[in-house]
Order: C-alpha cells, then structure tokens, then sequence
C-alpha cells in the first residue's frame, strides 16, 4: 500500500492532473503495459503512460479498438507482466466480455474507469457517477471483483497503486473508477519515493509440472500462476473449469469453481476494504458518498455539525465489495441517512440494504454538475 | 544460444510423432467424424516439430468456436480466449513477452465477423504472430449457421432460402492489410500445408494462413456435398494453385477458384522490433 505522506517525507511535490496521477502510480507500482483507446474524459491517462512507459522499457500500445486493448492487457498479463488500460463510460461497456475473462481466468489487471454522462454517448465532458453498477454488474454471470473510487488526485495515485496490489494478491482484474471531476482536477500531490511503496507480486507456480494443478488453491483461495515458458505449459480458458484448467461440465467441480472464485474475495476482505469516516460516533443524520460527492458532502458534514446538527460522513474508498460491516456500524445510530451522487440513485440501493430501519434518501444530481456542498446541507438542516 | 539452437536442431532431427504434442489424457477429442480440422491440426503439430520449435517457448492462442476448441489439444502454453478476440489476446502476449512463439488458430466466423477489425490491424501492424484461419464455411459450433465464407447458394440452419450474401476472399484482405505474409492451402495437401506453415511461422511479421477445412456433419449433409472424402476431394478442384515452387499446375480450374500456395509476402519491419528499436534510440537521447 502506499505510505500515507506525513508518515514518510515525500521525495516529490507535484502539481497533477488526476489523470496523469493514475498514469504514474500504475507505472510506481510496476504496470510494464498499457493498452488502449481514445476516449474523453480518461484519454490523458494513454497520453502520460505513451510517455512513461518508454522511460522503464515498458509497452505502450494503442489499440484497433475498447475490445482490443482489453484483450491485449489480458494477454500481456498472461505472459506475467503487469497491465493497465484505461477507457469511459461506453468503452467500459465494450470491455465487459473480457473483463469477465479476466475474472473467470483469474488475470491480474488494473482498468480504469473516467466516468462521464451517460447512457449512451451521453456528456463526455461532463461528470457523473453513472457506471457504478456497471463496475460491479457490467459482465455477466456470478461473479465478485474490486472497484475503488478515490476522492482526490492523491487519493488516485494512492488508490492506483492500491488496485495493482490487489490485481496481484487476488488474482483479479480491480477497476480504479475516477470521476471526470477527478480525472482533470490539477492538485498538489506527494508523490512518494519508490522506495516507500509497498508492492505485491502474484504468486508463481514452482516446483514440479506433475503436481501444478493450474486452479488447485489453498486456504486463501488464489491459486498460484503458471509463466510461459517456466515449463509447466498450461491451459487457460474463460469456460468453466476444473482444478486442471481444462473445461468441465461435472456439477460439483462446476459449483466448487464458482465457490472458490467468490470466496477468494471473502477471505481478503480486510485487504480489500477501505472506508473513510468523519463524525461518526454519535451521528443522526449520516451522509453516504464516494467519489468527488464525498468531497462536498465532507464540507457539507462540517458546516451542519457548525450549527449543532449531528451529522456524519461515511465514504466507502472501496465501492465493491461494498464495505457492508462498516457501514452498518457506523449507521447504527443514524435515523436519517442522505446519498448523494451523481446519477439517478445506484449506491442508495444497497445503503437501503444495509442499514435497515433509517430513513434513506438520495441526493440525486443527473444534469451534468457536480453535488455542491450546498446542495447536501440544505438536505441535512431538513431532514435533522 | 547455441545449445538452444542445438536443442532445435536435435528435435527437428527425430522422427515426427503427433503424439509426443498432444495432450493425450484429453482424449477423445471432440471434433465430429469427418472433420478437416484434426488434419489442420497435424500439419500444424508438425511444422513446430520440423522447426524445432521448444513446446515450453510455444503459445498458442484460440478464439471460439470449433478451431478455438484445437488449442487444448496441444501440449504447450495455451490460451483459449473470447470469440474473436485472440489476435488482441495474441498482440499483448506477444508485445510482453517476444521470446515466445505466438501462433492463433481461429476460425472463418471467428476470425473474419466478429474478430474482423482485429485480423486488419494485426496485418497492419506486423507483429510476428503466425495466425492460422481454419475455413470450413460455417458455425459449426452452434449448429451451422451462415458465415462471411458461406459460398453463395449454399443452405445453412439461417439462410434456409440459400446464402445470398457475397463472401470474403480472406487471403485478399489480409494482403491489402499489410499482413507480411500471406499462404493459403487445403487440408488435402497436408505435407504443402505443413511446409506452407513452416514458412508463416518461419516469417518474422504477421503470417495469415488460410486453411480450406471441411465440415462433413453439419454443412456437408445440409448440402449435399458428400461425405468427408468426397469434400476433401472436392476442395481441390474448387482450388487454383499458384505457387508451388513455381509450377502451376496444367489443369482446367473454375473461373473463380481461389488461389492456393504463398499468395503474398513482404519484408516490411516487424513491429515489435520496431518499437524496441524506438525505445533504444530514446534512451540514447535521439
């Protein structure tokens, strides 16, 4: 994980674009490839790496397609290099059926989502929080796989070198989702020195071909990964299959492969979740928001508590698996509970789910603009 | 490197035995009585045999469909990937790790429908991958539906009136494309076949190789064009030899026979090494 700066004394102050941030972080944290397509409001990030990844013998590529660089990151991943791509909105869409490759082969991969307007071409310029269902739902199927949503540029580097660290530990695609408020916000960051990163690496596969079973894992659940060329000359496939790699259709392997690939997350959720709390403790009106919304709703938070309302923030960094635990307890006392965001109301529904008898209501901005501060005040002074 | 090349040398030497590549305990294999694809297979196995090529340095990289199912078979690093996507799959390996030898094995819907703007940039870009189009002029997979090959009038479980759609000369798209080499040959002939492998996989860019399969089950029957002998037979004839060493064979042909043979081939720089190159030299300070 990265180091948070006033623990260890940055080698580099920077002002950065959110975008650029992501870019370098990937790069500190060993992303050797990068594949991908024009599309506003995340195509700084293909700009920065074409400039970055040449400095460490990296590969930079721009490819035919969405689909393409999506399938190109998979493949270098596969071959044991650690890849990033990045896209919006309807690029995402388009990455979905290999997303789901990725997650059912098990294939370490950073893909970063710059949300804009949507659906369909939508507002490419303009922010939303429209794809937060389609992090966690987008390809199909059963399924579990990492999303976070950073708050600030330095919160995107930090977070970036987060989801290449939990790609490796997991052996999964982890999706960074940026706002576009975000994304081209210039903000000074601390870069930290190398040195002071903590990075993972996936696990290999040693030892014996005879005894590797490609899918076979232990009690966390993440089974170690063959290198081409090691000589252990597996297989690989997005149809389902046994601890060997080869398909099976045999009901029980079927159900313990689908078991495993979900409980890999169960078993890491310490490492996984992240959350964000301010005045929590004897909080009545409780605000629930991610991305730039928690940044105002940060602000809204303090002036209510200026004028004597208890309210509370609670910010989930890490949007699925969605910090259920956390957030119930920090609801425990809560009788109102506000979510704003910016799209018609998608994280509300699972805040409903969890916190069971408080009031839940949305804050809803759908017109292209960002959750103003005092859009979320005016709605804790009403509902306290 | 010289016991590497050593090593080629002495595995090029033994005599060729399918087997030793294959991934036995798979059997038996899935692919219907008659097919031509296990013969695609074969010359494939034996070109790597004969090229001396290390199964542990080997990734083959399949799509879906019938052809995507061949990859499996064959004992060395294998991926088999979305439908239509593993020229993109193949492009990242290949770019992340140019010490493997990188060859796709697609089929005609795989890879000319779905997977079509990935086949056009990958002989644009010229990487050295060798991709093997295994044509049998349907879906088999799901049950024999009309493909961008299905020959005109030709009946499929979607054109129950006939195909009245026109069909792709392949081997024409990938040379305009840029593809660095271009082969096209019939299971019939499997030793040209093998040879015509060798050269693609021998080729440092992108080698496309189209290889006129048949399938006997779905579109042979629904067609009436016979059983698998009688397809393979036919192949021939509906085929027009271009190259073999030069000789054109002196027999009448169908006026629209496709060519068989090198059909193309050019010498523009690999990609790979070309980015490499362009690393180095920015490195050096331009």
């Amino acid at each position: 994980m990265a180091k948070t700066a006033a623990r260890n004394p940055p080698s580099e102050v920077q002002n950065l674009q959110g975008n650029h941030a992501c870019a370098l972080a990937a790069v500190a944290a060993g992303c050797r490839f990068y594949a991908g397509y024009p599309i506003t409001p995340s195509s700084e990030i293909a700009e920065r790496m074409s400039l970055e990844l040449p400095k460490v013998d990296g590969v930079f590529i721009q490819m035919e397609d969405e689909i393409a660089s999506m399938g190109a990151v998979l493949g270098a991943s596969l071959g044991g290099v650690k890849a990033m791509t990045a896209t919006s909105g309807p690029g995402f869409s388009l990455k979905q059926e290999n997303l789901g490759y990725g997650v059912m082969a098990e294939i370490p991969c950073v893909v970063v989502d710059v949300m804009r307007g949507g659906p369909s071409t939508g507002m490419p310029t303009r922010p939303s929080q429209g794809d937060v269902m389609q992090a966690r739902w987008g390809t199909h199927g059963d399924h579990e796989l990492i999303v976070l949503a950073p708050a600030s540029v330095a919160e995107v580097y930090e977070q970036t070198v987060r989801a290449f660290n939990l790609a490796e530990r997991l052996r999964t695609p982890v999706i960074v989702l940026i706002d576009e408020v975000i994304g081209h916000l210039v903000e000074t960051v601390a870069i930290p020195d190398p040195s002071e990163l903590d990075i993972w690496h996936r696990k290999w596969a040693e030892g014996k071909r005879e005894a590797y079973l490609p899918y076979a894992a232990g009690e966390d659940r993440v089974p170690a990964m063959a290198r081409p060329g090691d000589g252990f000359r597996a297989h690989t496939t997005g149809l389902t299959h046994g601890e060997n790699g080869f398909p099976t259709q045999e009901p029980e392997a079927v159900e313990r492969a689908i078991l495993r690939l979900l409980e890999k997350f169960e078993r890491h959720r310490e490492v996984i979740e992240s959350t964000e709390e301010l005045e929590t403790g004897d909080t009545e009106v409780l605000v629930v928001a991610y991305g730039i919304s928690a940044r105002a709703a940060r602000r809204a938070v303090r002036e209510a508590r200026a004028q004597g309302i208890k309210a509370g923030l609670f910010r989930p960094i890490t949007m699925w698996p969605f910090p259920e635990a956390a957030l119930a307890r920090a609801a425990e006392r809560a009788e109102r509970i506000l979510v704003p965001e910016m799209n018609a109301g998608q994280i509300v529904l699972e805040v409903e789910r969890i916190v069971g008898r408080a009031r839940v209501r949305g804050i809803n901005r759908i017109d292209g603009e960002a959750v103003t501060p005092a859009d979320i005040l005016a709605r804790i002074a009403e509902e306290a | 490197m010289a016991t590497a090349e050593k090593q080629r040398e002495k595995q090029a030497e033994q005599p060729f035995d399918v087997m030793a590549y294959l991934r036995r305990d798979l059997f038996p294999h899935f692919l219907c009585p008659g097919c031509g694809h296990g013969i695609a297979l074969r010359a494939l196995i034996w070109a790597v045999h004969e090229l001396g090529i290390d199964k542990d340095r080997l990734a083959i990289v399949s799509g879906i469909g019938c052809s995507g199912r061949l990859g499996a078979y064959i004992d060395a690093n294998t991926f088999h990937t979305t439908h239509g996507r593993p020229l993109a799959f193949a492009a990242g390996l290949k770019l992340a790790r140019p010490d493997l030898v990188v060859i796709v094995i697609t089929g005609d819907g795989d890879c000319l429908a779905i997977g079509g703007n990935h086949l056009i940039h990958a002989c644009r870009r010229n990487l050295d991958i060798t991709c093997m189009m295994l044509n049998n002029e349907v879906y088999g997979m799901t049950g024999g539906q009309v493909s961008p090959t299905t020959s005109e009038h030709r009946y499929t479980t979607t054109t129950p009136l006939g195909n009245t759609e026109a069909t792709f000369d392949s081997c024409r798209l990938a040379e305009a494309a840029g593809a660095g080499f271009v082969g096209r040959e019939v299971t019939l002939q499997t030793p040209t076949l093998k040879n015509l492998l060798k050269e693609a996989i021998s080729h440092e860019g992108f080698s496309f190789v189209e290889v006129i399969s048949d399938c006997t089950e779905i579109y042979g029957r629904k067609n009436d064009l016979g059983n698998s002998p009688e397809m393979i037979l036919n192949q021939k004839s509906q085929m027009r030899p271009e190259s073999y060493g030069g000789v054109i064979v002196d027999r009448p042909f169908r006026p629209n026979a496709l060519p068989t043979g090198v059909l193309a081939r050019n010498d523009r720089p690999e990609y790979g090494a070309t980015y490499r190159r362009a690393l180095a030299a920015a490195k050096k300070g331009r």
